[in-house]
């Protein structure tokens, strides 16, 4: 089977600083991947690649069935061809409704025309409230979303993605600053998520990876150190001596 | 989901209420058919207000919605102005000429009339030719069209390529008054077309017309403003209270968020822009009919620049805020700089208010931005209840919704 994703070779340099140093990664269409790494890994980089924000210097990144670049698309179409985005810190609409966030967030047109003449339909309605549901704030769709708690907002922000209906899920750091029993609830979303699609998690936190339970990505200096289950990687030498050792 | 326009912007309707009883009061004390309780004048004030609180509109969409703060679309108010009044002076002179050489021996062929109609308008700037840009004086439809046109694409292609390079906040601000000053410094020069620092004049004769009393036309332009406010309102509270108002409020909030999840932000900020420039255009042909008087001094940057001081002290982000705001600082502007307002003698010197009221002007809108930042509009949240989710601490962020200090702890 074709890999979703593949990204290979790629470098990004900022000011002399290599971020991502000849990069290789690929994923599957419905796999749930780890990414970890220390600080300055490059982590953060690799998903400002994949969603149009940086430009890599070299190498190339292919999407979908029919390997179409997505080095020639901005932000926004890399968003429609089928790439989600979850920053690290929660990003909604706090001056807007629940609801409002999941209706913008849900996968329709998205020109200026087809927007404004868009009318509510009731089958976008229940499926607000379906992923309300999923997400558990169905009881705070009519609350500004500024008055949610930190946790909630993570999961507004997850329902948003999954309101996309993305291909690829990338999420950076979704636990941070979560409760215990919030990160369940989070573990439980994402696993759930990556039935039907790619997901990729960035996370610093081992016990929060190890409830995922899924194939890991060490990433250091800008490249692949290591891959495999959390098991076979937290064994690596290499990656003990980087990362698990201090 | 299946409530009516109304029902789900009651403001809406209380304002086309409130903007109804107005028009008719203004009406009944009108000279033209009224009681004559308001003089020609003051109604066309009152007119020249309703316009300024139209475009106040346009602007209230692209900052207080959109986030952008455009100061420059008194340019595009100052070339819907322009537009028509191509047109009337064009057809005005034509009148008056026909009929002073009705009377020749020879009847003047047409070219000598336009010649005639050339020499009239344009030899204050020593010329007698007609420049391209008049091709269509003649025609008021062409004009009218002009009206929207001659904005609206001044602002797509100035918009297209602001937006396209990712120009955003006190960045695009210069940029816009860099344009507005552009035009106007192009206007000042005599070989611009547009009689440089003239102006087009005698705006307030409307062509054919010389028989109805000013009382009367006044009266209509009076009419023509509120039917334009009013469409004007209801066209941005409809833009604004679907989901296309909740992508631009998006961008106004976190614009690349909104780029992550799909949207052109690009494509909606030009949209809105242009829209607004429009808008700005429209309420600018009815406003210089009513002033009678237009010259390039109306789109110097300090324009815009009141253009965003009405709408703060109204209350940016509600469109009710931008028409309070226009209409109460515009008229408090007449009624200060129009030597109404008595001085105050302090002994050793006296505050004259024609040149002490930009200062209180000043006052008011640092007071406003300090103490009030939702603006006089604010005032009505106390009224409906309709007040922000206390959120613990300061903004992180430049915009309200970023992250607050207390949240960012959590």
């Amino acid at each position: 089977m074709s890999q979703l994703l593949e990204v290979s070779g790629v470098s990004v340099t900022f000011d002399g600083f290599r971020a991502i140093n000849n990069l290789s990664f690929s994923i599957g269409a419905a796999e749930l991947r780890a990414i970890i790494g220390p600080n300055g890994a490059g982590k953060t980089t690799f998903m400002d690649i994949v969603t149009g924000k940086t430009r890599p210097d070299e190498g190339s990144v292919r999407w979908g069935d029919m390997s179409q670049s997505l080095l020639k698309l901005n932000e926004s179409q890399i968003a429609r061809a089928g790439v989600g985005r979850k920053f690290q810190r929660p990003t909604v609409f706090e001056d807007q409704s629940v609801y409002d966030n999941l209706a913008m967030a849900l996968k329709k047109d998205r020109t200026p025309w087809g927007v404004l003449f868009s009318r509510p339909q009731p089958a976008d309605d229940t499926r607000i409230r379906e992923l309300a549901e999923e997400i558990g704030l169905a009881e705070q769709l009519d609350r500004k979303s500024g008055e949610l708690s930190h946790g909630q907002k993570q999961w507004l922000e997850i329902g948003m993605l999954l309101a996309q209906e993305p291909r690829l899920l990338l999420v950076d750091e979704p636990a941070a600053g979560m409760t215990l029993a919030e990160r369940e609830h989070t573990t439980d979303l994402l696993k759930e998520a990556a039935k039907t699609r790619a997901v990729v998690v960035v996370e610093h936190d081992m016990e929060f990876v190890r409830r995922l339970d899924c194939k890991v990505t060490v990433l250091h200096e800008g490249s692949v150190l290591a891959e495999g289950s959390l098991d076979h990687v937290t064994k690596n030498q290499d990656v003990i001596d980087v990362y698990l050792g201090r | 989901m299946s409530r009516s326009f109304f029902a789900r912007n009651p403001s809406a309707l209380i304002f086309i209420a409130c903007l109804a009883l107005f028009t008719l009061a203004v009406t009944v004390m009108s000279e033209s058919i009224g009681s004559g309780a308001i003089s020609t004048s003051f109604v066309k004030t009152l007119g020249k207000t309703l316009c300024l609180c139209l475009v106040a509109i346009a602007m209230d969409l692209i900052w207080g919605f959109a986030g952008i703060l455009s100061l420059g679309h008194m340019a595009f108010f100052g070339l819907g102005g322009y537009m028509i009044g191509m047109w009337l002076m064009y057809a005005r002179t034509e009148a008056i000429v026909t009929a002073s050489m009705a009377n020749a021996e020879i009847p003047p062929t047409d070219q000598e009339i336009i010649d005639a109609i050339g020499t009239q308008i344009f030899g204050v700037v020593g010329s007698s030719d007609f420049p391209t840009i008049w091709a269509f004086a003649d025609s008021l439809t062409l004009q009218l069209l002009m009206v929207v046109l001659v904005p609206g694409l001044l602002a797509l292609v100035f918009g297209w390529l602001a937006f396209r390079s990712r120009v955003t906040g006190v960045y695009l601000s210069i940029l816009t008054q860099a344009m507005t000053l552009a035009l106007a410094l192009y206007l000042f020069q005599n070989d611009s077309g547009l009689r440089g620092n003239n102006g087009l004049s005698g705006l307030q004769n409307l062509p054919g017309a010389d028989a109805i009393p000013q009382a009367d036309i006044s009266l209509w332009f009076f009419w023509a403003s509120a039917l334009a406010l009013g469409l004007g309102y209801l066209l941005a509270a409809w833009v604004v209270s679907g989901k296309f108002g909740s992508v631009i409020r998006g961008i106004r909030d976190d614009e690349a968020r909104v780029r992550f999840l799909g949207y052109s932000v690009e494509g909606y900020k030009l949209f809105v822009f242009t829209l607004t420039a429009v808008i700005a255009g429209i309420a600018g042909a009815l406003y210089y009919p009513q002033a009678g008087i237009i010259n390039p001094a109306e789109i110097a940057p300090i324009a815009s620049i009141y253009l965003a001081v009405w709408v703060a002290i109204g209350g940016r982000g509600r469109l009710y805020g931008a028409v309070i705001g226009a209409a109460v600082v515009s008229l408090l502007s007449t009624w200060f700089t129009g030597g109404q307002a008595p001085s105050i003698p302090l002994g050793f010197y006296t505050i004259d208010w024609v040149d002490w009221w930009q200062v209180l002007l000043g006052i008011s809108f640092v007071l406003v931005t300090l103490f009030a930042p939702k603006g006089i509009g604010g005032l009505f949240d106390y009224f409906t209840g309709r007040l922000p989710p206390n959120r613990h601490g300061a903004d992180l962020g430049p915009d309200s919704g970023s992250l607050q200090e207390q949240e960012a702890e959590q």
